[in-house]
């Protein structure tokens, strides 16, 4: 880790409190996490131990209860609605288990989305969306709807879509949950690429064979940090 | 410039979401379809029978009055019966009298059998009237004359008749001087007048006009109504001071004291309308009062199954709004996915309320005009962006997290 490289996610302190009315749930009890640009971190642990609480925090899905999250420079933990709305858009794209793409829209439009949010034009967004697709391999296939794909085609293009707004971090929760070993191992290998060219990759998973493809391993348990290392490489 | 990329880019999702769902899309929108043809057929009808009336009022006159025992506004029959006929000798005394009275003719009508070789019409308008008739209630001729003072005077057996009339009795050759059977009793054609075309499915061009005197002489006893004197006044701003000259100089004809009502009607073109106007306006306020429940319920149908829509697009909502999609993107895409439901009932009503109009126009009259069109679809646009605003609103209250987790 060389010393140049900038804090992309700086969480300090954060805390998640539900409150189910009658018991109040402390999802996080105090996280502090930060990841540099260009880091490939996987955040592991089992169910219950805040991990979705993490992600949705990090994607600025929800706001923290208390505590600070600095996202490339912006204080974010206690933004509104609308603002959050505007950093999911510019400063996140987003991958999902179950590759939510919109089933009657082709894929060239499914990329689209996120810049239809963002205001572009369309022929920019048809352009943006192009290239996107052809950095994930389907060049081929922009005019097909999901169910004309195969499991895989379908998480390429959910990554194209995360990709197009050049967002400052990828994040990815369980990419290859729906996805048999042989296509699962490809879309690393797609993650792999993404991550070579410089991009911040945030993976949520409870696999080790898919965390050891990450440079860093952050393990939750009862919402706090239990472990925080380096992955080291086996050739 | 963005407003107009974010209504093409949410009509594109709308008509989307509305093509994958056809049949939800169409029976949901029938209660609009049904609404905005009613009002439309409502508006359609109404303004067809006033401008039908209005025309038909204008071979009545507008600067014209109608005396005759019978007052056209009034349904008391019992009082009216009882009343005593007019008498020829009113016209001379309301000419001599009065300087409101440009023209003056009697008239007498009544329905007889007319012939002609072997071809016969029944029933056919006859109508016994003096030559100033002609001024009174002007007729135009495809041929031929009208008849003159001395015709009447002698009682001379002449005839101007309807275009229909010649057209039935006289298919291939012109009706001019040829003898004409009435009631059995022979007439002269002189002159036949121009078409007029139907009123309320009833032609107008099926009467024959002979003079007065022989109309008493052959046909007395024939006329259940009675004597009318139809007067025209010398202008349409006029016809008030007519009404009120005509009604005082009768009421002293007739021997009429202070204190007793008028026993004879004073008909006028503008009465009739006056009637007939607040009568169409309650057939019109009920009509639109109908087809606006209708488009309530539509309405309410609207909404219910926008609500249904965003509950199954709760995964779609997450999604979008993950993808930064704000508050008012995701409203704004409901909204307009309901009023374009809306607007397409809105002009499948419109439509079917102009094939009805169309089909039913030969025996009702009906007027479309074309801002019809326009406000049926709008207002049914209206009433989509009403019915959609909770649903709409309620999806975009969503938080991405719970509708991501929906899935």
């Amino acid at each position: 880790m060389s010393s140049e490289r900038r804090a992309i996610i700086d969480i300090q302190e954060m805390r998640k409190v539900y409150d189910l009315g009658a018991v109040k749930v402390e999802a996080l009890c105090g996280v502090s996490v930060t990841i540099l640009e260009n880091d490939y971190v996987a955040i592991m642990g089992p169910s219950g131990s805040g991990k979705s609480t993490l992600m949705n925090l990090i994607g600025c899905l929800d706001t923290p209860t208390t505590g600070e999250y600095i996202l490339a420079g912006e204080r974010v933990a206690h933004l509104s609605d609308r603002q959050l709305a505007e950093i999911r858009n510019r400063r996140i794209g987003f991958v999902f288990q179950t590759f939510n793409l919109l089933p009657r829209a082709s894929a060239l439009q499914n990329v689209e989305l996120p810049l239809v949010y963002a205001g572009e034009s369309p022929s920019e967004r048809r352009r943006r969306a192009k290239e996107a697709l052809e950095a994930v391999g389907l060049g081929d296939r922009m005019k097909h709807k999901p169910n004309e794909m195969s499991g895989g085609q379908r998480q390429r293009v959910a990554i194209a879509r995360a990709l197009v707004t050049n967002p400052s971090i990828i994040l990815a929760d369980e990419p290859t949950g729906n996805l048999d070993s042989k296509t699962g191992e490809e879309i690393m290998q797609l993650f792999e690429k993404i991550y070579a060219q410089g991009n911040t990759i945030i993976l949520v998973t409870h696999e080790e064979d898919i965390a050891r493809h990450a440079r860093r391993v952050v393990r939750l348990r009862d919402g706090l940090i239990e472990s925080d290392h380096i992955v080291t490489r086996a050739a | 410039m963005r407003f107009i990329t974010d209504l093409i880019n949410g009509l594109r999702i709308a008509f989307g979401a509305l093509r994958s769902n056809k049949l939800r899309a169409g029976l949901t929108t029938l209660g609009i379809v049904i609404g905005v043809m009613t009002v439309i057929m409502m508006v359609v009808i109404v303004m067809g029978l006033n401008r039908a009336l209005k025309s038909q009022l204008d071979f009545l006159g507008a600067e014209t009055v109608f005396v005759s025992r019978w007052d056209w506004q009034s349904n008391n029959w019992r009082d009216m019966i009882k009343r005593r006929d007019m008498e020829l000798e009113y016209i001379d005394a309301l000419r001599d009298e009065s300087s409101e009275i440009e023209a003056i003719s009697p008239f007498f009508d009544t329905q007889m059998n007319v012939s002609y070789r072997g071809a016969e019409m029944s029933r056919i308008n006859v109508q016994g009237v003096s030559e100033e008739f002609f001024i009174t209630n002007p007729k135009e001729l495809a041929e031929g004359r009208q008849f003159t003072s001395s015709e009447v005077r002698r009682n001379v057996p002449v005839t101007v008749i309807g275009q229909e009339v010649a057209s039935q009795l006289f298919p291939d050759q012109s009706a001019l001087g040829k003898e004409l059977k009435i009631g059995g009793w022979s007439f002269e054609v002189i002159g036949v007048t121009s078409k007029y075309g139907k009123v309320f499915g009833q032609s107008w061009d099926n009467f024959c006009i002979i003079p007065y005197g022989i109309f008493e002489k052959r046909f007395a006893g024939q006329n259940f109504d009675g004597l009318t004197i139809v007067a025209k006044g010398r202008g349409e701003d006029r016809v008030d001071d007519l009404t009120w000259e005509v009604t005082g100089i009768m009421r002293r004809l007739r021997h009429l004291d202070p204190r007793q009502a008028n026993d004879f009607g004073i008909n006028t073109q503008s009465a009739i309308l006056d009637q007939f106007n607040q009568m169409t306006a309650g057939v019109y306020a009920g009509g639109i009062i109908i087809g606006f429940i209708s488009l309530i319920v539509g309405g309410i149908g609207i909404m219910n199954i926008m609500l249904v829509s965003v509950t199954e697009r709760t995964a779609e909502i997450g999604l979008r709004k993950a993808l930064g999609a704000k508050r008012w993107n995701i409203a704004w895409q409901f909204l307009i996915e309901s009023a374009a439901i809306c607007a397409i009932g809105g002009i499948a009503g419109v439509a079917l309320a102009a094939g009805v109009s169309q089909a039913i126009n030969s025996f009702l009259p009906t007027d479309m005009p074309a801002w019809v069109v326009g406000v049926g679809v709008l207002f049914s646009a209206v009433v989509g962006i009403f019915f959609g605003l909770y649903p709409s609103l309620k999806a975009a209250q969503l938080s991405p997290i719970e509708a991501l987790r929906s899935e």
